[in-house]
């Protein structure tokens, strides 16, 4: 981000004239605003997608009236809930019932900042990237228990401490699964993860070797009980539970959440693409770093995104819902312990790369998790 | 966010020898980061406040103002005690997520020295596997017994 602003600066003789600090804050303005737009619009289509794919799988078309192939459903939508009326319970605690809506859309929303679109395509460039984005998706816990418990509705309250149970309890596994990549990494700076795993298909991350494989889906099973999604969408189980932590918001809040919901799921299949699936790597040695290739790098990683999403919405679709015990049960007995193998696996992995190969081998390499051009960056 | 930079700042320079990014002791490197949670709070006010502006406003009454009951009107307080289980979740989570995040400067400084490090953590695992063997034979997260 600052060096593409520096470069930008250099090559252009108006912007030399101008302050470079207000130069730099335009640029993180801009870039927000472009993170924002992404996330928000993308939001609205996976939306799109979740219903168009249910209704094929439930043989029936889906939405197809607004703009080509009902794309732009998600306006429709947002208008007619912004011409809503809101509804605040008299029961309900107002500020809290307020606010919570807000907390959980930035929590879903500002881990963005950090999410490498491309080389170089990443508003904060830091070292503990990968650490910041489950530190701040963990705001949207605190987001959910305060909007069931200013419900105060019975449905809201059960659903809330179900979430915040699973939530927390998903937070192990996905951070443990996640350890595992820094662990062959040696960083958390995400573009520095995604550089690692340039060249062949064998160098992305989920194909080095059988625990890095296994993390893969320990953080994709993780990450869907971490985002509420079905199989774990007991919290807001329709059948038993109405609409959980969010059944009393109506109108405007309640599509926040819902937004939010979408942007936390965008966030989570970007964050896998580029942990584990070679971020903009196409699978075949090629430089993706220059000014006009990293929009092609970012087409891929795009790709990869969708393509998580994808499967995300058709797990929903394929799968019934688990029984909270079972949740339960299937995080601390199965996924934690596992995670445990995993990470404890892979650093045995590169032990045993570092002493019977070493760094200059292709296979130590490999095994330890390094890029092909060496260092980082 | 300044609590969490100085818990995370020993991880600065990268491993491997490289070199160290050119803002990573710097705030600044946070600036987005604050830029992004405003506009996600900006983005949620104003939409919310063109949903009030926009809004259909209808006459209020009891019965549209209480809290939704499958129809009936609420017969309690919906803020009553919950069952311990969840505090038992809590306790567990504070316990296992504070090894995870010293996990993480472990997980990065691997490479540097990997056999020390290596048995190191597993001492430290076992430990923990200790106690999450002690957990589960306590049945803490077995909601079906009773």
């Amino acid at each position: 981000m600052q060096q593409w602003l520096d470069d930008l600066i250099a090559g252009t003789a108006w912007l030399q004239a101008l302050p470079t600090g207000l130069v730099y804050t335009i640029g993180i303005l801009v870039a927000c605003k472009l993170i924002l737009l992404f996330s928000s619009l993308l939001a609205g289509e996976v939306v799109w997608l979740e219903r168009r794919v249910s209704g094929r799988m439930q043989a029936r078309i889906g939405p197809n009236r607004v703009g080509p192939q009902g794309l732009l459903q998600f306006l429709a939508d947002g208008v007619k809930l912004l011409s809503k009326e809101d509804v605040i319970p008299a029961t309900a605690d107002r500020p809290v019932f307020v606010l919570a809506p807000i907390l959980v859309y930035l929590g879903a929303f500002a881990a963005f900042c950090v999410i490498p679109f491309g080389y170089g395509l990443v508003a904060a460039d830091m070292n503990v990237g990968l650490f910041l984005v489950l530190a701040i998706t963990s705001i949207e816990v605190v987001g959910v228990i305060m909007a069931g418990w200013a419900s105060n509705s019975k449905w809201a309250v059960l659903g809330a401490m179900r979430e915040v149970a699973q939530m927390i309890s998903y937070e192990l596994p996905l951070g443990l699964s996640a350890l595992a990549i820094a662990l062959l990494a040696g960083t958390l700076n995400l573009t520095d993860i995604a550089l690692q795993q340039e060249g062949w298909l064998w160098n992305w991350y989920v194909f080095r070797g059988p625990f890095a494989f296994a993390a893969f889906f320990l953080f994709f099973t993780a990450a869907l009980a971490s985002l509420k999604r079905a199989p774990f969408d007991l919290p807001e189980a329709e059948s038993e539970l109405v609409a959980g932590f969010h059944t009393e918001y109506t109108g405007f809040r309640f599509a926040i959440f819902f937004l939010a919901e979408y942007s936390a799921m965008i966030l989570f299949s970007m964050l896998a693409a580029v942990l584990f699936l070679g971020g903009w790597s196409p699978g075949f040695p090629v430089d993706l770093t220059g000014p006009a290739a990293r929009w092609i790098g970012f087409g891929i990683l795009f790709a990869k995104t969708a393509f998580l999403l994808f499967v995300m919405i058709w797990v929903r679709w394929s799968l019934p819902r688990f029984r909270i015990d079972k949740v339960m049960y299937l995080c601390y007995k199965v996924l934690l312990p596992l995670s445990v193998v995993c990470v404890l696996g892979l650093s045995l992995q590169v032990l045993l790369g570092e002493v019977l190969w070493g760094d200059q081998s292709a296979f130590g390499r490999w095994l330890m998790g390094l890029g092909v051009h060496g260092g980082i960056r | 966010m300044s609590v969490l930079s100085s818990l995370v700042g020993p991880l600065g320079p990268g491993p491997l020898g490289a070199a160290p990014l050119a803002a990573s002791a710097d705030m600044a490197e946070y600036v987005p980061v604050l830029v992004m949670l405003v506009f996600a709070l900006l983005f949620a006010a104003l939409n919310l406040g063109l949903s009030f502006v926009l809004g259909k406003k209808a006459p209020s009454n009891p019965v549209k103002d209480a809290a939704y009951e499958c129809g009936m009107p609420p017969l309690s307080e919906a803020h009553q005690r919950f069952s311990v289980k969840f505090y038992l979740v809590a306790i567990l989570f504070v316990l296992f997520d504070i090894e995870v995040v010293f996990l993480y400067p472990w997980a990065v400084y691997f490479q540097q020295m990997p056999a020390f490090l290596f048995f190191e953590m597993l001492l430290f695992i076992g430990i923990l596997l200790l106690g999450w063997w002690y957990v589960m034979r306590k049945g803490a997260v077995n909601w079906a017994r009773e």
